[in-house]
């Protein structure tokens, strides 16, 4: 039976002033408010501080010794790998515990549905704000990047639709992941066991090369290592636009595919 | 206030049309839960500007009729009509004109108490200025108009649920439903949630409630439906049930540390019923079956002679207490 419950799409009704998924974008945006302050503080901190260690620090040490990394200085080799890699974390954060709080803890969710809002629209406005986040946070980034010297071609403009990409790809699976889950204990494992293993071995620090062979293929598996090639390859000018189209396409395929696990598993947590 | 004969309802199931005009009918409603039958075939028809109550313990199956009629739950089988409409059809209508106080607060603790209505107010809709004049009102009404701009998190249990109630107001809704509004409660923030209630009823406010608390069913309902795993054991007004399952009077009977003389209690009264702690005499003068316990010498630790209530209303279909 399709009941109206499960109605998916945008909806409008007639004369409606604010679009349902954008009024709940807008209680997002309110609950922000209260914290702005420290999150935009450390949206710029936390690229200034990685920049600062691993780029200057350790990619003195290797300029160095090694030269340069990929025909670029390490710091710019490093700093767009950082920069999609954050956008991970960010969509990760916003896609664990403040969704299980929504469903379970503070019941936000329901709070919603009691309304004339349905889960099509709790889910675009979730992801609405996702987005948000996301672009706060590359513009930010690439914005201590400029300023470090790391741009180098006015194609890192697209670095910023790559990076807000990357992250939907992680907020989509993991959105899908925390609609399933009874408790918090699972998202230790994937922070553990997800995200700080692709963190550390996505080409984010070193190039793919590096790696043993039979490593390859699961680097080229997961959503982080396109995430970072594209970023890298917007940022340095170097662009392989065949291996572009690639990534865009592994991004987009996985954003989808997250995206319809939300709308099936948020329909079956929220409408019993 | 339309009332209906409890008989005509207790009536064999031959079921009717859905009544014309009811704000909320249902025939046959029933959800299933896997193998767990949660609502069972149930028919109730909820009259414009009326106060209808369910009342049953817990488990018995209100919250998920509730979940039903506020549209946030799609019916297993039977008919549904909530003002008009069919849930499954037109969902998002009906809630836009449905306030619901769920069981368990989802207020947003991290915001203002203002925020939470100007919050809520926007789901709906309502332009910024319009919810502002609401929200002065209703903080006024739910007596928390000096807290407006303190977050929630520190609000004591009563504050929260009149928040809620203020809440659920804000789309001044045709129809509320508030499910267990008290649980929870001490007994002063129960009274003044009730009288809150009570101005809303005057106000023509078409009010849906869940208990399991008698008092409050008989405070509060015009009309109830006693529920039990699922099924509707009677309906009818609080005092049209009493009369009908229940006698006059109860004469309750404490012993202390020694089981209750069952055999020597035996045709005192209309029935006897022994409960771990109590023994309630159901009759229609409590003074006179009092005598007839000292006369037979009975020596009770303490008594208490009082009206009946729909507790024993509920005991007497279900031969259970209602468990708080």
């Amino acid at each position: 039976m399709t009941t109206d419950l499960e109605t998916w799409g945008i909806h409008y009704a007639q004369g409606a002033r604010m679009p349902p998924s954008l009024r709940v974008l807008r209680y997002h945006f309110s609950t922000y408010l209260r914290t702005w302050r420290s999150s935009l503080t450390s949206s710029f901190l936390s690229p200034v501080l990685y920049l600062a260690a691993m780029g200057v620090g350790l990619g003195s040490l290797i300029n160095h010794h090694v030269g340069t990394v990929g025909g670029v200085p390490y710091l710019s080799f490093v700093a767009p790998g950082l920069l999609a890699a954050s956008a991970m974390q960010v969509a990760a954060n916003d896609s664990m515990y403040p969704v299980m709080a929504a469903i379970k803890w503070i019941r936000t969710y329901y709070a919603m549905l009691a309304t004339p809002l349905r889960v099509s629209d709790v889910l675009i406005g979730h992801f609405a704000w996702v987005t948000a986040r996301l672009v706060l946070s590359a513009v930010a980034y690439l914005g201590v990047m400029a300023a470090f010297g790391t741009i180098h071609s006015p194609l890192a403009v697209l670095a910023l639709p790559a990076a807000i990409l990357t992250g939907l790809a992680f907020a989509s699976t993991i959105s899908a992941f925390s609609a399933t889950q009874k408790n918090d204990q699972g998202f230790a494992t994937v922070s553990r066991l997800g995200l700080i293993p692709l963190f550390l071995l996505s080409a984010t620090f070193f190039p793919l090369h590096q790696l043993p062979g039979w490593m390859h293929p699961i680097a080229y598996a997961t959503p982080l290592f396109h995430g970072v090639n594209l970023c890298r390859m917007f940022t340095t000018g170097q662009v392989d636009w065949g291996s572009a189209g690639w990534d865009l396409a592994y991004l987009g395929a996985v954003s989808v595919a997250g995206v319809l696990l939300c709308a099936r598993f948020f329909t079956r947590r929220l409408v019993v | 206030m339309p009332v209906r004969s409890s008989a005509s309802l207790d009536a064999p199931q031959r079921r009717s049309e859905p009544a014309a005009g009811a704000v909320c009918s249902a025939r046959g409603l029933s959800k299933r839960f896997g193998e767990l039958v949660a609502v069972d075939e149930i028919d109730f028809d909820i009259e414009l500007g009326e106060s209808f109550g369910f009342l049953g313990p817990n488990g018995a199956g209100k919250t998920s009729t509730m979940r039903m009629i506020a549209c946030m739950s799609p019916r297993t089988a039977g008919t549904l009509s909530v003002l008009g409409m069919d849930p499954d059809r037109e969902g998002a209508a009906i809630r836009s004109r449905i306030g619901l106080v769920p069981q368990e607060d989802s207020l947003d603790l991290q915001l203002t108490v203002l925020d939470n209505l100007m919050v809520y107010g926007r789901y709906f809709d309502l332009p910024t200025k319009v919810i502002r004049e609401r929200a002065e009102r209703l903080l006024a009404f739910a007596q928390l108009t000096e807290r407006a701009g303190d977050t929630v998190d520190p609000l004591s249990g009563g504050m929260k649920r009149r928040l809620t109630i203020a809440r659920a107001l804000v789309s001044e809704p045709d129809l509320l439903i508030l499910d267990e509004p008290t649980t929870g409660l001490d007994p002063q923030a129960r009274h003044l949630l009730w009288d809150r209630l009570y101005r809303l009823k005057r106000q023509g406010v078409t009010l849906v409630i869940t208990t399991h608390y008698m008092d409050e069913a008989e405070q509060l309902c015009d009309r109830l439906v006693v529920m039990d795993k699922g099924r509707i054991a009677a309906s009818g007004t609080p005092s049209a049930l009493i009369d009908r399952y229940s006698s006059k009077e109860v004469l309750e009977l404490r012993f202390l540390g020694e089981d209750a003389p069952r055999e020597r209690l035996e045709g005192i009264g209309e029935r006897v019923e022994v409960l771990p702690d109590r023994v309630l005499i159901s009759t229609a003068d409590g003074d006179r079956a009092l005598d007839e316990v000292h006369r037979r010498e009975v020596e009770p630790a303490s008594w208490l002679v009082r009206r009946s209530s729909l507790e024993d209303v509920f005991l007497s279909l279900t031969g259970r207490t209602l468990v708080d």
